[in-house]
């Protein structure tokens, strides 16, 4: 079954950017704008694997990866933060949050396929 | 007509005839959009006497043309009586007013004659040949070259 | 690359995107400036350069990307409060702000050359503030990136973007095997992680011997929390490189035992279970079978993976259990998060949710205004007829009649209602004008702009950039007094330009206004006469003596400057104002400051016209060309040759151009101008020369439709386009310039047959 993943990113490059890369490699992708968007659309649509922008309106990345784990039903749902910092920080940060991993930006698209791969089987 | 093989000498032509300035004449029906009763039209300045002004169509512009005095058979004082043709010349829709419409006339293409020399100067550019219907004769107008002020390519 | 590329496709939608995030930054640091900004606000410009940033990385805008990143640098020191935001650090944003959108236009190929020594001089400053607020070193020669220590942090690489083969073998070196001792903690669970997937990408590099360890798990009885109590010891036979191992592990390192050695040095304290050769499924398998089935001996089938992954995700989730029991709920709900959410400081569009929009053809929606359009004529052209009928005024036909006209003026307005946009797009980018002309004059100036939201037609907000520019430059430049100046005028050294958009009965009003010097009427009034603009014994009042300077080549500055300049005057403003069926006026209060105030229609598409008679026809003049009209007193009229005609008007006399004459309307033998009643409309070409057209009646005024005459017939003389009146009626549209110049050759001509 195609794999579905959510894109959570409040630019439209960046989810335009992702869409081609991941529906590329086969997989199947919904987007969302923001942290609370992205809520809502995990909610409704569900996903396979999610990839998170950090700084977004609304809800930020953090914020919206606390609300993902919060639901028992996605504890293990693996969540992939979007980044162009390659600070231990905020990689510490988003970890505690409950990130599964990180994608630093500007991403490689095969890279990035690797990694969606690694966590998601 | 037991000739299976439909040659263009065979091939039926579907024509508008009409009257204009007291003669009959006719038209290739797919040029004809529809046909509405006379409204007076807005005279436009500073163009030819046959230029009868522009009427409201349906909210578009439609430049009114007196097709007897363009081809030289004095100008038409219009009444309720009168029609107007709207004709489609390249992309712009254009109104004839005429006299009145009288009915379609199927032709085939070797029924059609080249329009005499005698015929007057105005006519003689317009008229792609004659037709003989009974004891009538019509004119096979080309509504392409109507409009002289439109630059129209050669159909 | 064609158009057809989806890569080049996404690089017009980020650069379609950076308009409107420098927009919103441009925004955000004007609210800074003016003291209304927040936190949030902060955020929201730091966002916006983030996201700037984010995406020239992917299409490998370098020089972008690096000064896009020390802007974000010092927005993410404001933002944590490490700086504060002070004035300097908002002049710095400012700055920034430029040289960023200069930076994208580059990209985008929309300037030539990008001012390099600007962006560093930029750039400098903003390191400069960063690195402790010392004061800015205006000569920075040395720029090397290796010196600086954020270029120096920075370690971007542009990745180009590539979807080409995935051919990125790992190097071939190292020892020849490894050996990976692998214990997950409870956190690594928790994040989503997987040690299933981990052990299947380190057999992707190659033959694993896998071997559980299961001893530190506890018997079932005594399994009261679920705890990561399972470490696996890996054998991979494979001459691979560290980093490869390491970067299979890179998002668990902390949540996780790991020891990687090449193989054959002491294994450390993982215990050496008794199976020896096990495949990695049926140890995987091993693993996620419920806890008793562990201490079993391994089986040493062969499983498929997929379905070992499927259980291995099965026996995942009940595993963890929530170590802080979170209400579960809170997801569900959609609103729940909202009120977590840890940005909105009064935001208005927090709770906005997403506004629903689709992207709609332009050719659509002006066919669908058309059309309404001609729905409103119909419903006119009905009424007019059922008025004529004599009906009862009670009649169920008037009154559904009335109802009808109620709502095609509803539809109508709602379909324009589509159209219009904010003049927002246009106001914002005068802040950044405004800096410019400031920085260029020396003088030290505000804007203010209200009315943002004021809605125009598209078609109009994108004309109005052109006149705004130029009255604003005009204000700083001529308006406002220099700093010395204003202080002998005992006004604050900051002088303010207000920008101000309004509704006024059926049109959008656009205002600038200065507190500046004002119109210097003595010297406006001595150009214009030196210029021979006018007699030198021209009795102006206030007001017609301010409205000289749109006069064509009148300009008060002695030079024409640069600034307001570039060789345009207000007379170029005024007819580019009229082009749009605008007018612009200005009222001044020497010492006070000047208003310029311009009106336009709301949309192009209709035009307010002043209904006259003329030669027996109903003819519309454009309201925005004509100046007055009156009825000539005896000895106004005087006749100049043959047939030339002038007129009185203010000291003046006016060519009279006998308007159903020239357009040949008039009967020949019609009589002469003398010899009937009519009404003179004294109008204005776009040269700025005023001349009077005769009719010989005023209907009234109204606003129109505009029809073109050129879609079925052709450009007809003297005339602009044409309307429908409410009758059904066309009525032709003046155009004033070409009935003007008939006019002229019509009086050459009879001057001509005269002399012959």
């Amino acid at each position: 079954m195609t794999k579905k993943i959510l894109t959570v990113d409040d630019s439209r490059t960046m989810r335009d950017m992702l869409m081609l890369a991941l529906t590329d490699a086969g997989y199947e992708v919904v987007q969302a704008e923001d942290g609370i968007d992205g809520l809502e659309t995990l909610e409704r649509e569900g996903a396979d694997v999610v990839i998170t922008d950090i700084n977004m309106p609304r809800l930020d990345g953090f914020g919206f990866i606390e609300g993902v784990r919060a639901n028992p039903a996605h504890r293990g749902l693996p969540v992939l933060v979007l980044t162009t910092e390659s600070s231990v920080e905020k990689k510490t940060r988003a970890k505690e949050a409950g990130a599964t991993g990180w994608i630093v930006k500007p991403f490689d698209p095969v890279k990035l396929v690797d990694v969606v791969r690694r966590v998601s089987g | 007509m037991s000739d299976p093989l439909n040659t263009p000498e065979d091939a039926q032509q579907e024509l508008m005839a009409f009257m204009a300035g007291g003669q009959e004449f006719c038209v290739d029906i797919m040029a004809i959009r529809e046909i509405r009763g006379w409204t007076a039209a807005t005279p436009l300045p500073k163009t030819p006497g046959y230029m009868k002004g522009v009427i409201n169509l349906r909210g578009t512009i439609l430049p009114i043309l007196d097709l007897s005095a363009r081809l030289g058979l004095g100008t038409c004082e219009p009444s309720g009586r009168n029609v107007i043709m709207v004709v489609q010349i390249a992309n712009r829709s254009v109104g004839l007013l005429v006299d009145s419409v009288s009915e379609i006339i199927m032709v085939k293409a070797n029924e059609i004659q080249p329009a005499p020399s005698v015929a007057m100067d105005e006519m003689k550019a317009l008229i792609m040949g004659i037709i003989p219907v009974g004891q009538r004769l019509l004119s096979l107008l080309d509504v392409n070259l109507v409009l002289p002020e439109i630059e129209v390519e050669a159909a | 690359m064609s158009a057809d590329d989806p890569f080049e496709a996404i690089k017009q939608t980020f650069f379609l995107e950076c308009e409107e995030l420098l927009t919103d930054l441009e925004a955000s640091v004007t609210a800074l400036t003016f003291g209304d900004g927040d936190g949030e606000t902060i955020n929201a410009a730091f966002r916006a350069i983030h996201s700037i940033k984010g995406g020239a990385g992917a299409f490998g805008l370098e020089e972008l990307v690096r000064f896009a990143h020390v802007f974000e640098t010092y927005m993410d020191e404001l933002r944590s409060g490490r700086k504060t935001c002070d004035d300097t650090a908002i002049r710095a944003m400012l700055h920034a702000s430029d040289v960023l959108a200069d930076h994208v236009s580059f990209a985008r190929g929309l300037i030539p050359s990008m001012d390099e020594e600007r962006s560093q001089t930029v750039a400098n400053e903003l390191r400069a503030l960063m690195d402790g607020g010392g004061p800015v070193v205006a000569a920075a020669p040395d720029p090397s990136p290796a010196a600086d220590p954020i270029e120096a942090e920075f370690d971007f690489k542009p990745v180009m973007f590539d979807f080409g083969d995935a051919s990125d073998a790992p190097e071939v070196v190292a020892p020849e095997a490894w050996t990976i001792t692998f214990k997950p903690h409870v956190r690594l669970y928790e994040t989503g992680n997987e040690p299933a997937l981990l052990l299947r990408e380190l057999a992707r590099l190659g033959p694993c011997q896998v071997t559980l360890d299961t001893s530190e798990l506890p018997a079932l009885t005594e399994l009261s929390e679920p705890a990561a109590c399972l470490s696996w010891t890996i054998e991979l036979d494979a001459p691979v490189e560290l980093e490869a191992i390491t970067e299979i592990f890179e998002f668990v390192e902390d949540e996780c035992d790991l020891v990687i050695l090449p193989k054959g040095e002491p294994a450390g304290s993982v215990e050496d279970s008794a199976a020896a050769d096990v495949g990695i499924a049926a140890l995987l398998a091993a693993a996620t079978a419920p806890a008793p089935a562990a201490p079993a001996a391994p089986a040493a089938d062969e499983v498929d993976i997929q379905a070992l992954l499927a259980m291995a995700t099965a026996a995942a989730e009940p595993a963890p259990s929530a170590p802080a029991p979170t209400p579960a709920a809170a997801v569900a709900a959609p609103s729940a998060p909202a009120a977590k959410a840890t940005a909105p400081t009064g935001s208005a569009q927090a709770a906005g949710g997403g506004q629903a929009s689709i992207r709609v053809d332009l050719d659509r929606i002006d066919k669908l205004i058309n059309v309404v359009g001609e729905l409103v004529i119909q419903q006119a052209m009905l009424a007019q007829s059922v008025a004529e009928c004599g009906l009862a005024a009670s009649s169920t036909v008037k009154v559904g009649l009335e109802d009808l006209e109620q709502l095609s003026r509803e539809i109508q307005d709602s379909v324009m209602a589509i159209r219009a946009q904010p003049v927002k797009s246009v106001f914002q980018r005068m802040p950044r004008l405004v800096r410019e002309v400031a920085d260029m004059t020396g003088k030290n100036v505000r804007l203010i702009t209200e009315g943002e939201a004021t809605e125009v037609d598209k078609t109009v907000v994108d004309r109005l950039a052109e006149p705004i520019t130029h009255m604003i430059r005009n204000a700083i430049d001529h308006g406002l007094e220099d700093a010395e100046g204003r202080a002998a005028a005992g006004k604050p050294k900051e002088g303010t330009i207000r920008l101000a958009a309004l509704h006024r009965s059926g049109r959008i009003v656009i205002e600038v206004s200065d507190d500046g010097r004002g119109i210097n009427r003595e010297r406006v009034r001595k150009i214009a006469v030196d210029r021979g603009l006018i007699a030198a014994d021209a009795n102006l009042s206030n007001e017609e003596t301010d409205n000289l300077i749109f006069l064509p080549g009148f300009s008060t500055a002695d030079s024409v400057s640069d600034i307001s300049g570039r060789g345009v005057g207000m007379d170029v403003v005024r007819r580019s104002i009229q082009q749009l069926g605008g007018r612009i006026s200005i009222a001044s209060t020497p010492g006070k400051g000047s208003v310029f105030t311009m009106s336009l229609p709301l949309t192009l598409a209709v035009l307010d016209g002043m209904v006259v008679r003329a030669g027996g026809q109903t003819l519309l003049s454009p309201l925005s060309s004509i100046i007055e009209s009156f009825t000539p007193k005896e000895g106004d009229l005087h006749r100049i040759g043959a047939r030339d005609w002038v007129i009185r008007f203010r000291d003046r006399f006016l060519p009279l151009i006998d308007t159903g004459r020239v357009l040949g309307f008039s009967k020949p033998d019609a009589p002469e101008i003398t010899g009937r009643d009519g009404i003179a409309i004294v109008v204005e070409n776009e040269g700025g020369s005023q001349v009077a057209l005769w009719v010989d009646d005023i209907q009234g005024q109204r606003q129109v439709v505009i029809k073109s005459l050129e879609t079925n017939y052709r450009k007809v003389d003297g005339i602009s386009a044409a309307t429908i009146l409410g009758d059904g009626r066309v009525a032709l549209i003046l155009d004033i310039d070409a009935l003007v110049v008939l006019g002229r050759q019509q009086a050459n001509q009879s001057e001509f047959k005269i002399a012959s």
